[in-house]
């Protein structure tokens, strides 16, 4: 199995690690709701550097990153980032994305690290361009830094001011050592993701200057568990629970990255095709208003005839209601509707809400 | 972490304290530990009887749902009605304020037959 560079850091805090994506991960380090609330109200402290990372350049690395992607990266200006999925012929997502613009010809594509292979053979098939991939998921350490305090924490070290708009980035240095920071994350919050390569010794010294810098504000490493309900707590999809190769970006409510007049990608006709012939069923954010805990494959019914399933569920720590994600057919797929999840031998009442599900 | 002497456990993770014939029932450190964060303990409210053996409700954890399997067999006197609003308490203080059910314990033999604190240390190879 495989470690992050900075696995000694998080034996070292005791946290519970598992295996995630073929890494070994910290799932905790004390209790998903406490890491969970300090990104909501302070600053949390993840290291997702399981995640992938390739790039691509020379010549027709826009050509290759447009085709391949449903988002319109030609918007893209240097310094800047975008959410974005590539998806299959039939419109089956391959996976979601964030796409980087680093210099004229040069992209980095950040990927979920379940699907880094997977990813990395579809684009290097589908490159029918002047233009090199290169997959370096294994060189770069991921720290994200999430919540309210994350700018006040992370200025205090940076090389440079953080001046960041949301999804822009730029390159400085922490400690000495080059690092990439964009105003990205997954928690809803303030936050900002540090891109850099490096040694084990450099990571832990990068981790240990957060650390040093949000004292103040009681920074908190926080893992996989909160991450989860964090993103969830958004609405944000997560890939193969919310979606994956049976979903397409439409009914998965990413009709807003999917730009089908910017011209020829994979997947754009079968889009055309749902777009024209309408949804079948839609993912939809519910609330249940009784104690239970929706989770993933749960059946979602309507006067008890099955609607539709659980893509993602949890007790959100802010609202402390149970909240999930789920398909349903187009003509519940309704704010306002009243639906039942089906947990075990018993229904339990939700509706259908608008996201996110909490006020930010 | 802390298996007390005076509890007898069960492999499924549960402990059994029992007093004359009245036996409290809990999980144990260890199964707290590994659920993490409880936000549920979902007990029908009408249970009357428990088998030993058998499921009699379920835990909702942040991470997953464990069921809780009786150590003994017995009627049920008490569900803890503070685990409505602070099912924490599990978490906080698993052989204290986070016990879950008292029963009249059928056959009050049948408990000296569970594990001791050794053999359950030894079962999750503490």
């Amino acid at each position: 199995m495989k470690k992050t560079k900075l696995y000694n850091v998080h034996q070292k805090l005791g946290a519970k690690l598992i295996e995630f994506a073929g890494y070994l991960m910290p799932v905790q380090y004390s209790s998903i709701i406490n890491e969970h609330k300090a990104v909501r109200n302070s600053v949390g402290v993840f290291d997702v550097s399981h995640m992938g990372e390739f790039i691509i350049e020379v010549n027709e690395a826009l050509d290759l990153v447009q085709y391949v992607t449903v988002n319109n990266a030609a918007k893209l200006t240097i310094g800047r980032a975008q959410y974005s999925a590539m998806c299959y012929e039939n419109g089956g997502i391959v996976d979601d994305l964030l796409v980087y613009k680093l210099a004229d010809n040069k992209y980095m594509l950040v990927v979920n690290a379940s699907n880094i292979e997977k990813d990395f053979n579809w684009v290097t098939q589908n490159n029918k361009f002047d233009a090199v991939v290169k997959n370096e998921s294994d060189e770069y350490t991921l720290i994200a830094v999430q919540g309210p305090n994350s700018k006040k924490t992370l200025e205090k070290i940076t090389a440079d001011p953080l001046e960041l708009e949301f999804y822009h980035f730029y390159t400085t240095k922490i400690n000495g050592k080059d690092v990439l920071i964009s105003r990205t994350g997954y928690t809803g919050e303030l936050g900002y993701e540090i891109y850099f390569k490096g040694d084990e010794a450099e990571a832990e010294s990068i981790w240990n200057s957060i650390f040093e810098a949000g004292k103040e504000f009681e920074i908190q490493p926080a893992g996989l568990g909160a991450r989860d309900s964090l993103r969830l707590e958004m609405g944000y999809c997560l890939y193969g629970n919310d979606i994956d190769e049976t979903t397409n970006p439409l009914e998965a409510g990413l009709g807003w990255i999917t730009k089908l007049k910017k011209g020829d990608f994979i997947g754009r006709d079968a889009l055309l095709k749902v777009k024209e012939e309408g949804l079948k069923r839609k993912l939809v954010p519910m609330i249940l208003t009784e104690k239970a805990f929706p989770r993933h494959g749960y059946p979602i019914l309507k006067n008890g005839e099955e609607i539709g399933k659980v893509t993602s569920g949890t007790v959100s720590p802010v609202l402390e209601k149970p909240i999930a994600l789920g398909y349903v057919k187009i003509g519940y797929a309704n704010e306002g509707e009243e639906v039942e999840i089906a947990i075990r031998k018993r229904t339990h009442k939700a509706r259908i809400v608008k996201l996110p599900f909490i006020s930010k | 972490m802390n298996f007390p002497e005076n509890l007898r456990y069960t492999k499924e993770h549960e402990w059994i304290k029992l007093e004359g014939n009245t036996g409290t029932i809990g999980i144990t450190d260890f199964a707290q530990s590994e659920l993490g964060d409880i936000v549920y303990v979902d007990i029908d409210p009408d249970l009357s009887e428990i088998t030993a053996g058998e499921s009699f409700g379920t835990i909702e954890a942040v991470k997953t749902v464990s069921d809780l399997y009786a150590p003994v067999s017995g009627k049920v006197l008490e569900i803890n009605p503070k685990l409505e609003d602070e099912p924490e308490l599990i978490n906080s203080d698993p052989y204290g304020e986070g016990w879950i059910l008292k029963v009249e314990v059928e056959n009050p033999d049948s408990v000296s037959e569970l594990l001791d604190s050794a053999a359950y240390k030894n079962l999750i190879g503490q």
